[in-house]
């Protein structure tokens, strides 16, 4: 797993790539969680990268959303594919969270 | 396809993760499976193994084995045997999954998958032993998932 960040105005789009699982969702986890804690409230997940994610990095998805949403803060997706996509719409994660086609539908809602 | 048996050990262990999704993609990738199948059991593989890294031996350590073996008509089965506490994935309740960002609970998805995603899923204890068969047959397509 690969994750780079970058600021848009406001919002701080994070391109992860590669696999998360129950190996790198922690360091995914941490890696956003010290965004929140430098202030960030916005996050964009760019997933056009992402090849696979199982229920611990959706579970580590959750965890940040949870205290994003008391920080009145919001996290988006977008450019799901493949089995991302599958694991999102099984899992319900399609319906509680907002995700766009392109980067630049994602940001234009912002 | 004639029959063939391989199976692994690992180490009960976080570490052995890799290796173990290893074996089963290089079982499976010449088996017929379109590419979302063999992620689709490869996830349910590592959910359950997870599972069994996390849960079935509190406070020791312990091993698993896993066995993948091909049937008739390009069948496929994956058997994930630990000698841990009594667990039996298929008796675990489904979470909720219409539930909101504040009231979703954060457990109960990967077993979720494994029932959902696999064809069929077996579960024995025997010498004490929890044994989970995945049943799998490979048709060359997929089960389609709903794009609305």
């Amino acid at each position: 797993m690969e994750i780079n960040k970058r600021k848009e105005k406001d919002v701080m789009v994070v391109s992860v790539s590669g696999r998360i699982d129950a190996v790198t969702a922690p360091d995914f986890e941490k890696n956003l969680s010290e965004s929140i804690g430098d202030g960030e409230k916005t996050f964009l997940i760019k997933m056009n990268q992402l090849e696979y994610i199982s229920s611990a990095g959706l579970r580590s998805i959750l965890a940040i959303a949870k205290v994003l949403k008391t920080r009145e803060g919001k996290m988006l997706f977008s450019e799901l594919h493949g089995p991302v996509k599958d694991v999102f719409k099984i899992s319900g994660f399609g319906s509680i969270f907002t995700i766009y086609d392109t980067e630049e539908d994602a940001l234009k809602q912002c | 396809m004639d029959d063939n048996v391989q199976s692994i050990v690992v180490l009960a262990h976080l570490s052995s993760l890799q290796k173990s999704v290893a074996f089963i993609s290089s079982f499976t990738r010449n088996m017929g499976f379109d590419s979302r199948r063999l992620s689709e059991i490869e996830l349910c593989v590592e959910e359950v193994l997870v599972n069994i890294f996390n849960y079935a031996y509190p406070g020791e350590s312990g091993e698993v084995k896993i066995s993948c073996r091909t049937g008739p008509e390009g069948t496929l089965t994956i058997e994930i045997v630990d000698s841990g506490i009594p667990f039996n994935i298929l008796s675990s309740d489904d979470p909720d999954i219409s539930l909101n960002i504040d009231e979703r609970h954060v457990g109960g998805l990967g077993i979720y998958f494994v029932k959902q995603l696999m064809d069929r899923v077996e579960y024995r204890r025997e010498n004490n032993k929890n044994i989970l068969s995945m049943i799998n047959k490979s048709t060359g397509v997929s089960r389609p998932v709903d794009k609305s």
